[in-house]
């Protein structure tokens, strides 16, 4: 299954949920927030929320800025 | 002047109280953003000398490439500051109010009150960063909505500034100058207006509301010059960030603000044309030209 990751295509093995792909990532301690087609996916939905082919999935975090 | 004589001058000086923004209280009228910066240690020492207990970051996607790279979030006292999101970057109303969830969602994650809050930036171009004012006030309206405490970045228009106001913004946050410009209050008498409008009860204001001059300082006479105006506060990033000491021009920054609150409420001399010597004519030996 192929999706669109940060901007760049990513191909994922099985029909993972958020929660897998932030695992996947090795993100599941750090401060981040995933959108999936620019609706916020909320932590405690990251273990149900499926991932389907074509989604865009944003994930990000905080930096510096003014 | 000994330090006992300053310590007397402070206690009979009122302390400067903290400012009140929707439901949130700051000890000091300073925010300072967090980009910028030469390195992380440089900003956290730069923030600790502004007195700042409230400190501006951006949302930006994760790096996933560079996992070893340090988080911003290692350098910032989260137990002291309260951090406040911004939509930096957003040219649509749909995007800020995209990012400032992200931004709520990371902060709740992380149990840290600036979850509750948002600085908006609606953006019109990459070369002024003037505020797209349309966007701002849809964004503002849909993130009130959605119960965000709601700081708008705002150019020095007080039509557009009240308007904002009356959509439920908690701050009206005008622009002295372009965003990193460097050039201060730009126009004095715009920011004066957006002042009187928010504030003056005869002009549907209320003197408690909070207004923060936001961006184009550069350096500390620029937040005097703000403070004097009548502001309650200022925000700034790259004035400290860009610096060539960063610490030492956040603690100018942090000396201006408390030198502009005490001028604006000290009653500053009114502006003559001509001299008024300050020694007696009286006793005077001299042969006075003229006379």
């Amino acid at each position: 299954m192929r999706i669109e990751l940060n901007g760049s295509p990513k191909d994922l093995d099985g029909s993972p949920t958020v929660a897998d792909l932030v695992r996947q990532l090795g993100l599941e301690r750090a401060a981040c927030a995933v959108e999936v087609n620019a609706r916020l996916v909320r932590k405690s939905e990251h273990p149900t929320h499926a991932l389907r082919e074509g989604d865009r999935v944003e994930v990000v975090t905080l930096v510096g800025g003014g | 002047m000994t330090a006992n004589a300053v310590d007397a001058m402070s206690a009979a000086c009122p302390a400067i109280p903290p400012i009140r923004i929707g439901g949130f209280t700051l000890r000091s009228r300073l925010v300072v953003g967090t980009g910028k910066y030469r390195d992380y240690p440089t900003m956290q020492a730069a923030i600790e000398a502004s007195g700042a207990d409230c400190v501006t970051v951006a949302v930006r996607r994760e790096r996933l490439v560079d996992a070893q790279g340090r988080s911003i979030l290692d350098f910032l006292p989260l137990d002291r500051l309260t951090i406040l999101p911004n939509t930096a970057g957003c040219f649509t109303a749909e995007d800020a109010v995209r990012v400032s969830r992200l931004g709520r969602e990371i902060l709740e994650q992380l149990g840290n009150p600036g979850a509750g809050w948002v600085k908006l930036e609606v953006l019109g171009d990459r070369t002024t960063l003037l505020p797209d004012p349309v966007g701002t006030l849809e964004a503002c309206k849909e993130l009130v909505k959605d119960g965000f405490t709601v700081l708008c970045y705002s150019s020095d228009d007080p039509i557009i500034a009240a308007r904002l106001r009356d959509a439920g913004a908690a701050s009206v946050m005008p622009a002295g100058s372009p965003i990193g410009s460097g050039r201060g209050v730009a126009n004095p008498s715009a920011i004066r207006l957006v002042i009187e409008r928010l504030k003056l009860a005869e002009q549907g204001g209320s003197a408690d509301y909070p207004v923060i001059v936001d961006a184009g300082v550069g350096t500390a006479s620029d937040i005097v010059h703000a403070m004097e105006l009548g502001a309650d506060g200022v925000l700034l990033n790259t004035g400290i960030a860009h610096a060539q000491d960063p610490v030492r021009m956040a603690h100018a920054m942090r000396l201006a603000l408390d030198a502009g609150w005490h001028t604006a409420r000290a009653g500053r001399i009114p502006r003559k044309l001509y001299a008024n010597a300050s020694s007696p004519w009286e006793g005077v030996i001299s042969h006075i030209p003229g006379e």
